[in-house]
């Protein structure tokens, strides 16, 4: 699939940002140089998933599991491809 | 990192308060001293006046309220925040706490030991300002001999695998140099370069006339940071703040009063932004004498702009005035007298001519010396003050 060309087959978070949860906002949000921008439950999931070790299969095969549905990959991709293009994921 | 954030028993959660959002930024500005003395500096040009300063003990309490309050970014800046020889411990107590932390310096005080050692103590990120690409221009604005000096901190940045912000404000002397600033950076291996157009407060004021550019230069300049953004793959993600006297709306200004920002001054002052202090009518608390939480939630300082209901015309009825929240109170009192008017930028503003003359009478007004931040001439901008 052309799409997922842009994806690293194993996705990891740029070491230019830190993912971690707020209590305060009841959030996970992404820390960068005097930045943050606050997730949304499915991105946070997803994110917490990008460690250079899971493929992108593997991350959409775990959250299926843990959420138990099925056919997420588009959405998955999708996310991944947003966060490729900011420069979240590496 | 996640769940590693400790409330201070000290610091009650934040009382559900309509309208109230938790502040998310803290500024720690732990001294105004500092070994440049820039031309467009935005500390208080009375700073002379004000050097008491906190104890390690007191900021770390500070650190420890904000971060209960919901703080996640922190900002050590000054002044140089070098000169305090406590910020590792600063640094370590933050990382400790979750917060992600910035260092924003002029570099000034950054050797190989001391780099470490912020390394060690969990410091995230380093911002270093230069004041242009070439060594006269960076060396005459700051009035000092920095410019290699800053060269071999970048490098040291690098080295310690922080990510890097340059951040470089600009006027008329350097905004025909954006293009070879842009390649510095890249050489320097900034990822981000900041390019601040001077926003004319605290020395910046003193210095309008002098700093002031053309449009033409902006324009020339935002063109070339267009083209570099363009490329494919540009090594450096530009920002290019955009200079509000030159506009037809104000800035969002601290994305609105006591929204998300939260100063404290070197001296224990809680600001909701760093120029809050000379507003008239303001009291704005010491954090040594009341709690953060209380401050941030119900001083009359944090209050005072807080929502729109302050708001005069043309801002009380502007259909954008959840955009921009008025615009900057400090813009709006310095140049109207006026704190609650609309940011005078505005072209609804029935103040926005004298903007308009700023810019462009400015070339007539250079007969005077530049004003370098120092402490002599902040005793003679302040006399007895």
């Amino acid at each position: 699939m052309p799409v997922t060309a842009l994806l690293p087959e194993r996705p990891r978070l740029s070491r230019l940002y830190r993912l971690q949860h707020e209590p305060v906002q009841a959030a996970w949000v992404l820390l960068y140089p005097e930045g943050m921008v606050k997730l949304n439950d499915s991105s946070a999931e997803i994110l917490r998933r990008c460690n250079g070790t899971l493929t992108v299969d593997e991350i959409t095969a775990e959250l299926e599991a843990l959420f138990s549905v099925q056919g997420i990959g588009p959405q998955v991709t999708s996310l991944l491809q947003e966060g490729a293009r900011r420069g979240w994921i590496v | 990192m996640a769940g590693s954030s400790e409330l201070s028993p000290a610091a009650p959660a934040l009382p559900a308060a309509p309208g109230i959002s938790p502040p998310l930024w803290l500024l720690a500005e732990l001294t105004y001293r500092c070994p440049l003395h820039c031309v467009f500096c935005y500390n208080p040009t009375q700073y002379a006046r004000l050097q008491a300063e906190m104890s390690t003990a007191q900021w770390v309490d500070v650190m420890r309220q904000a971060r209960a309050l919901g703080a996640a970014q922190l900002g050590f800046s000054g002044g140089e925040p070098l000169l305090r020889d406590d910020l590792e411990e600063l640094v370590q107590e933050a990382h400790r706490l979750g917060y992600y932390t910035n260092l924003i310096t002029s570099g000034v005080g950054l050797n190989a030991a001391r780099a470490q050692r912020l390394k060690d103590a969990g410091l995230d990120h380093v911002q270093l300002s230069f004041q242009d690409s070439t060594k006269e221009l960076n060396d005459f604005l700051s009035h000092t001999k920095t410019f290699e000096l800053k060269q071999k901190v970048a490098r040291l940045i690098k080295a310690h695998d922080w990510p890097m912000v340059m951040n470089c404000v600009l006027h008329r002397h350097n905004l025909p140099h954006v293009d070879k600033i842009i390649d510095m950076a890249e050489a320097l291996g900034a990822e981000y370069l900041e390019l601040a157009n001077t926003q004319y407060y605290g020395w910046a004021w003193a210095n309008r006339d002098h700093l002031m550019p053309t449009r033409e230069q902006l324009v020339e300049a935002e063109a070339v940071v267009n083209r570099y953004r363009a490329q494919p793959n540009p090594a450096c993600r530009v920002l290019f703040v955009i200079p509000d006297y030159f506009e037809e709306r104000p800035k969002a200004c601290m994305n609105g009063w006591g929204s998300v920002f939260l100063a404290v001054a070197p001296d224990g002052t809680a600001l909701p932004c760093h120029n809050a202090r000379d507003l008239p009518g303001l009291n704005l608390p010491r954090v040594q004498d009341q709690l953060l939480a209380d401050i941030w939630a119900r001083s009359q300082g944090f209050n005072a702009f807080r929502g729109d209901a302050w708001m005069k015309p043309p801002c009380s009825s502007c259909d954008e005035r959840d955009k921009d929240f008025g615009g900057c109170r400090c813009q709006a009192f310095m140049i109207t007298g006026d704190a609650a008017q609309a940011d005078p930028v505005c072209s609804k503003s029935p103040h926005h001519a004298k903007v308009v003359e700023f810019v462009r009478r400015a070339p007539e007004h250079r007969g005077v010396p530049i004003v370098f931040r120092t402490d002599s001439e902040s005793r003679r901008l302040h006399p007895g003050g």
